[in-house]
């Protein structure tokens, strides 16, 4: 249940409507399914379109001279290299490498980039980001938008019957497609999408013809999770968390080579002693065997019973029709089809170390 | 004459001749969502009440079932281990858990009929 401290989403009363259940979620009352449930929900959008509330994230918008400057103190991320509407996947770390948050970096502008941060961490961002503002000549501006997330091979098509063309975008592009509005295709599914921040009435009027479309139905946050733990993507505070660094979590892909070698990023000097050290412990897929899930905090134990690690995320895919999980395992035992166990009440179930994701990955790039 | 009873924690149990069927409403299997795997009593196990005698496991969380009264597991439903979907479609027959000798015939007193079961989820 949610306390009456949590946050509200604007558009709640059409969640209620739609027949949602809610429950907490970073602070706020979610719809974690609706009426047709989790595993058609899951389904629906990897075969239609899904779309989901995600106005609990936050969009902050960086600019000025030296917003570059900013963004490549505050995470490795080389931002003068991006080209306009060009996104990125980045980080807030610690001076310990540690990731503080993962976050999407547009360039909408040679001197403005949107900023998305996760919900939990919302508030804590904005904080950081502030702090290192007041030594560059930049304006970090929390945005009040409705968020929306529209994800599946139809998402473009339902789009587009609604007014919205998307044909130049491409995966990991964004722009301001009208006043006030941000528009990228990107999302947490695995499959081709779009993320739309939005004002308020304009999103009710958005929603209101997406769902005239047979093809669009609400996804709550249960099938949100199902979806990306089977794309592969972390969730922060589960998967990556201020104790992991980049290196741990197989997220260097995400820093650029020169950044990393040469970036005067926080957490710089930690997070290179790290990688030439070799991180102990390494993020992998895991595949349990049989259809018994092995959830989040199940310890992993190797073929001699030794401590081997821990489950970070774990459920059942309903796409991969078996149950998914990732996790943290020994550096030595990361290499996919390595056999460790997992401890479920007390039984150590086979568990086999998968390369990620565990269904391919459908975006639009090009 | 085969009576249903129901608890506060949502499970019927049908009694006949000394033994009862356990399964959980469809109040919750409504309310745990789609099922993906159930794990299964071994027949012979004896439970206290309160005992958890079955965990059921949706696409997010694993949650357990009690058992309602005292007993002895006499049979599983096997058919949950390749189609544990069927407590969501048939939460109330084919989709029942366990069966078990009752150990204290009086202990179903305290339940309630579906009246009264009824009105508790109301």
């Amino acid at each position: 249940m949610t306390g009456d401290d949590s946050k509200h989403l604007p558009l709640e009363d059409i969640h209620t409507a739609a027949g949602a259940r809610f429950g907490a979620f970073a602070g706020w009352s979610m719809p974690l399914t609706y009426p047709a449930g989790v595993m058609k929900e899951h389904l629906h959008t990897r075969e239609h379109a899904g779309l989901f509330d995600i106005s609990h994230m936050k969009l902050f918008k960086v600019s000025g001279p030296q917003a570059v400057a900013l963004l490549d103190r505050a995470c490795p991320l080389d931002a003068g290299a991006l080209e306009i509407s060009q996104s990125k996947l980045s980080f807030f770390l610690n001076e310990a490498g540690g990731i503080l948050d993962d976050l999407i970096v547009t360039r909408l502008g040679d001197t403005r980039f949107m900023v998305v941060a996760n919900a939990g961490n919302a508030v804590a961002d904005e904080k950081h980001l502030r702090e290192l503002a007041t030594t560059f000549d930049v304006t970090v501006e929390p945005l009040d938008r409705v968020f929306l997330a529209i994800q599946g091979p139809e998402a473009w098509a339902v789009l587009s019957r609604a007014g919205i063309e998307t044909g130049s975008l491409l995966f990991m592009h964004g722009v301001e497609p009208r006043k006030d509005w941000f528009m990228s295709r990107s999302g947490y599914t695995g499959e081709d999408g779009f993320e739309i921040g939005l004002p308020e009435a304009a999103a009710r009027d958005l929603v209101t013809k997406l769902l005239e479309d047979e093809r669009v139905l609400w996804i709550g946050l249960a099938a949100r999770d199902s979806l990306r733990l089977e794309a592969g993507l972390c969730l922060h505070g589960q998967d990556i968390t201020p104790e992991t660094d980049p290196a741990a979590a197989a997220l260097m892909w995400a820093i650029p080579k020169d950044i990393r070698a040469s970036g005067a990023f926080i957490g710089a000097d930690a997070l290179r002693a790290a990688v030439e050290r070799g991180p102990p412990q390494k993020r992998v897929g895991l595949k349990p065997e049989g259809r018994q899930p092995v959830r989040a905090g199940a310890a992993l134990f190797d073929a001699d019973g030794n401590p081997a690690g821990h489950v970070t995320s774990g459920g059942f895919g309903p796409s991969a029709g078996h149950p998914v999980a990732m996790g943290y395992v020994a550096a030595s035992l990361a290499k996919p089809g390595t056999r460790v166990f997992a401890e479920v009440r007390g039984t150590k179930i086979p568990v086999d170390i998968s390369s990620l994701p565990f269904t391919p990955h459908r975006y639009r790039k090009g | 004459m085969a009576k249903t009873y129901f608890t506060s924690d949502h499970e019927w149990l049908r009694v006949e001749s000394g033994i009862a069927t356990v399964g959980i409403t469809d109040y919750a299997q409504e309310q745990l969502g789609d099922l993906v795997f159930v794990e299964l009593p071994e027949t012979g196990k004896k439970l206290t009440k309160g005992d958890t005698a079955v965990v059921v496991e949706s696409v997010k969380a694993a949650s357990d079932v009690y058992a309602p009264v005292d007993g002895e597991i006499t049979e599983a439903n096997g058919t949950l281990s390749s189609d544990p979907s069927l407590v969501n479609s048939a939460a109330t027959g084919a989709g029942w858990l366990w069966k078990m000798k009752l150990a204290d015939e009086s202990q179903l007193a305290g339940l309630m009929d579906e009246a009264a079961y009824k009105a508790h989820i109301a």
